[in-house]
């Protein structure tokens, strides 16, 4: 083979594999959590403070876990995809609002819509902490028996939805 | 109106572009000199275009007009203006901008300086990077708008990420870019000799100043890059092989083998083929830094922007930019034909080495940098890699390297005599090796990797001054300082560049032999002792900037009972993103660093703190600056004069000819 063209191969392989790499989420990690019950809080609710949510309330139903903020700029851009998923009633969502303030909280959902039932104030972050949050939003997949299926780290979008989530929630759900 | 007319300039320079890509390049082919002169006015045309774009630009930042998407995500009413207009090159889009309008700054340069070229080597040249600014302007234009607008306009922007609002990054990026972008003259000088089949050594005369001078901005931008780590990351490290990092350093790493490969070229007409190539290669790895950063590809501390759609136009562009000149190369190159030969002992046989050394510690760095998304896109598992790897690699490849350095530039071309080298050399090593092997128990340690480290950098200097000497020795002048003075400039540029070598040796050796780290948690009045510096903690105060709110600690730094400085390093709380940032103090010194960052409080005022003593650790910047001026100096070389003194003579005859020739 003529010399010259073993830059262009070396080039080609590695062009490759950078076309693999887009297709791939390199913060995709798999959570330990996978697989193990969802840590148990108790936490006051947002539109009534005198309330608390706990996720034991859940246990019997399939339900997302969804963290998020009104800091947060990705929970802007996953926001109408949530809204879409609370409207077709197929799987209730449960906010978890993160490190924020009630009022901006509050505010933020009146401007932007309330796809959840119902959210949880997580002010300190400590729940957060034993979910293994590192950036919000993050949505959990939880089964009928209170365990994580499914962490989804950055904005839920609506392919990752159609193609992974929904699938998995009816399967759980039939069970 | 104003973000309007920067988008319509982006539009028109876009046309311009095409011209220029397109035109010159069949002129040259066909031998129109009509075609061919559009290349000058296309550069110039373009140029001002992209400048009209990126004073839009900055206007916009300047104004607070956040009615502009991107200057309402980068920056704030309360954002100080040099970090408005820092801002411009604060994400992604205003990047690609400051990568076009550099391009085109590098551009005009060429189309100024390149007169005394051959009128279809300029246009060849001059088109080929046309057809780059092509690419990224197509980019800009359709996925990455940095004029796109935001209606209804935000009522406040969302702030510049509080990690870049900082004086390095105002001017890290454009020294950087300078870099990357400045590489695409000397591709675009190979790309060009390729088309054209003329491969000679006066191809490689004219890219060498080019090339050096893109290598010393690079040079600066990479170390600001560390330095910025430094002291705004706050963890005390200077080099982290982060991707990014890695992705700045490759063609830093390709393009000092090209400056060695094309002395070889010009002095002695070798080394043609593998010259284009490294040409080719410097600047295909300044694309793919910009694919790393901008794709989302990898991980990393710097991927401030990242979106897979621009990450695929990015891949397609890079596919078809060094696919089709590896592809003009295998076509191409076999033709070009060898140099003069040359025995494994001498001068063309070391730099050969040297440059083999090189693209091999290059290739370590792009497989460890690329190694944990093969492994992904194998589904083979997640991984990192991290520094161990890399020092692993990377020591024993460059050992070998600098010891050639030192012998390189003392040996004959084409055939040097061992045994009489080693004559000349035996006192450097007597007194590299002597030196290196007592120095650190003089310090205080004794480790390999010390003595190997301050070998290497006594060598490198023993070294110069003896070749010094024997430059010296034949160089004509009864006085010294009239033979001082006809030593040429471009070989003290390689003493001085040779020497910063060294003395970045030295940094990293002593910092990686001797620093010291102590984290503490410390109560307001308590001391504590890190490398014989006595820290006294003197509480923290709450202060106000522009636009965060910091806690400011203080502390009292002595030596031996007399006081040395006051530091005061502060954690910062950005209100806009509500961020915090840690602001490390730092008391630099040209014998060593003391450094102090504050942790998180602990209860009842006390502070959990880093403390660190880094000996030497200014030498690291300090030896990236000196190489910076050693190239300098190289360009600054009367040879180079001399060519513009002949060019400014030649063009008046050139065009008597062709008005001769015309009537």
């Amino acid at each position: 083979m003529n010399r010259f063209l073993l830059p262009l191969a070396a080039f080609l392989v590695v062009v490759g594999f950078l076309a693999v790499g887009l297709t791939l989420n390199p913060r995709e990690l798999p959570s330990p959590l996978v697989g193990k019950p969802a840590p148990a809080f108790s936490l006051p609710q947002l539109h009534d403070q005198a309330k608390v949510f706990s996720p034991n309330e859940m246990t019997g139903k399939v339900w997302l876990l969804n963290f998020w903020a009104s800091w947060c700029g990705g929970c802007k851009e996953e926001h109408p995809v949530l809204l879409h998923l609370a409207q077709s009633g197929e799987v209730p969502i449960y906010g978890v609002d993160y490190k924020d303030t009630r009022d901006e909280a509050l505010a933020w959902l009146q401007q932007h819509g309330n796809p959840y039932p119902l959210t949880a104030v997580d002010e300190a972050g400590r729940v957060g902490i034993n979910y293994g949050v590192y950036g919000v939003p993050e949505t959990y997949v939880i089964d009928k028996a209170g365990v994580i299926r499914y962490k989804q780290i950055g904005p839920l979008r609506e392919d990752t939805l159609q193609a992974k989530i929904l699938p998995l929630v009816r399967e759980l759900q039939k069970q | 109106m104003i973000p309007e007319i920067g988008h319509y300039a982006l539009i028109l320079a876009l046309c311009v572009s095409v011209v220029l890509g397109t035109l010159p390049i069949y002129g040259a082919a066909v031998g129109n000199s009509m075609l061919m002169s559009v290349a000058k006015p296309a550069a110039r045309g373009q140029f001002l275009l992209v400048l009209l774009a990126f004073c839009c630009l900055g206007y916009a930042f300047a104004v607070k007009d956040f009615s502009v998407l991107y200057v309402a995500s980068t920056s704030n009413s309360q954002l100080p203006i040099q970090y408005r207009l820092a801002a411009i090159w604060g994400a992604h889009e205003g990047s690609l901008l400051l990568w076009v309008f550099i391009l085109s700054i590098w551009m005009v340069a060429v189309s100024f300086l390149s007169t005394h070229l051959p009128e279809a080597m300029r246009a060849r040249i001059l088109a080929v990077m046309g057809l780059v600014s092509l690419g990224f302007l197509l980019f800009m234009l359709t996925v990455s708008n940095p004029f796109e607008r935001l209606i209804p306009a935000a009522f406040d922007g969302r702030d510049l990420n509080p990690l870049l609002q900082d004086p390095g990054m105002v001017i890290h990026p454009p020294m950087l870019y300078m870099g990357y972008v400045g590489f695409s003259v000397a591709f675009a000088f190979a790309i060009a000799a390729l088309l054209g089949g003329t491969l000679d050594a006066t191809w490689a005369r004219w890219s060498r100043p080019w090339t050096t001078v893109a290598w010393c901005f690079l040079t600066i931008g990479v170390a600001m890059g560390s330095g910025w780590a430094y002291y705004e990351l706050g963890w005390g490290g200077w080099w982290f092989w982060d991707p990014v990092e890695n992705a700045s350093f490759m063609p830093w790493l390709a393009g000092t083998a090209l400056i060695h490969s094309l002395a070889v070229t010009d002095k002695r007409g070798g080394f043609k083929a593998w010259s284009v190539l490294l040409a080719i290669l410097a600047f295909s790895l300044s694309l793919l830094g910009t694919f790393l950063v901008r794709s989302g590809v990898l991980t990393s501390v710097h991927a401030f922007a990242t979106d897979p759609k621009r990450g695929l136009f990015i891949l397609v562009f890079l596919a078809v930019v060094i696919g089709g000149s590896l592809i003009l190369y295998a076509w191409r190159a076999p033709r070009v034909g060898l140099g003069g030969g040359f025995s494994i002992v001498s001068r063309e046989g070391m730099l050969l080495t040297n440059n083999v050394l090189l693209v091999a510690a290059l290739g370590a760095v792009l497989l460890g940098t690329l190694y944990p998304l093969f492994l992904d896109a194998l589904d083979l598992g997640k991984i990192s890699v991290g520094p161990p790897y890399f020092d692993t690699v990377f020591v024993p490849l460059m050992t070998p390297a600098i010891f050639l350095m030192g012998i390189g530039p003392l040996a004959q071309w084409k055939k040097a005599n061992l045994p009489e080298l080693a004559m000349r050399l035996r006192w450097a090593f007597a007194v590299s090796a002597a030196t290196a092997l007592s120095l650190p128990f003089l310090i205080g340690k004794w480790t390999p990797l010390v003595s190997l480290g301050l070998m290497l950098a006594i060598w490198i200097v023993t070294t110069s001054v003896v070749g010094l000497r024997e430059r010296l020795a034949h160089a004509d002048g009864s006085s010294l300082m009239g033979r001082l003075a006809a030593v040429p400039r471009s070989y003290w540029g390689m003493l001085l560049a040779h020497c910063g070598v060294a003395v970045f040796i030295v940094g990293v050796t002593m910092v990686k032999g001797f620093e010291v780290e102590q984290d503490v948690r410390m109560n307001v009045g308590e001391t504590s002792t890190v490398g014989g510096y006595t820290f006294r903690f003197d509480g923290v105060r709450e202060v106000k900037g522009p636009n965060y709110i910091a806690a400011q600690g203080t502390f009292h730094v002595s030596q031996d009972g007399r006081e040395v400085t006051v530091m005061y390093p502060e954690k910062r709380r950005y209100n806009v993103q509500n961020q915090t940032m840690t602001e490390a103090a730092i008391a630099p010194g040209l014998l060593r660093d003391l450094y102090v960052s504050l942790g998180e409080p602990v209860a009842g005022g006390a502070w959990s703190v880093r403390l660190y003593h880094k000996p030497f650790i200014d030498w690291i910047w300090g030896g990236c600056l000196i190489m910076a001026l050693g190239g300098v100096l190289a360009i600054s070389d009367r040879r180079y004069r001399l060519a513009w003194r002949r060019k400014e003579a030649a063009v008046p005859a050139a065009t008597q000819m062709a008005r001769q020739t015309v009537s």
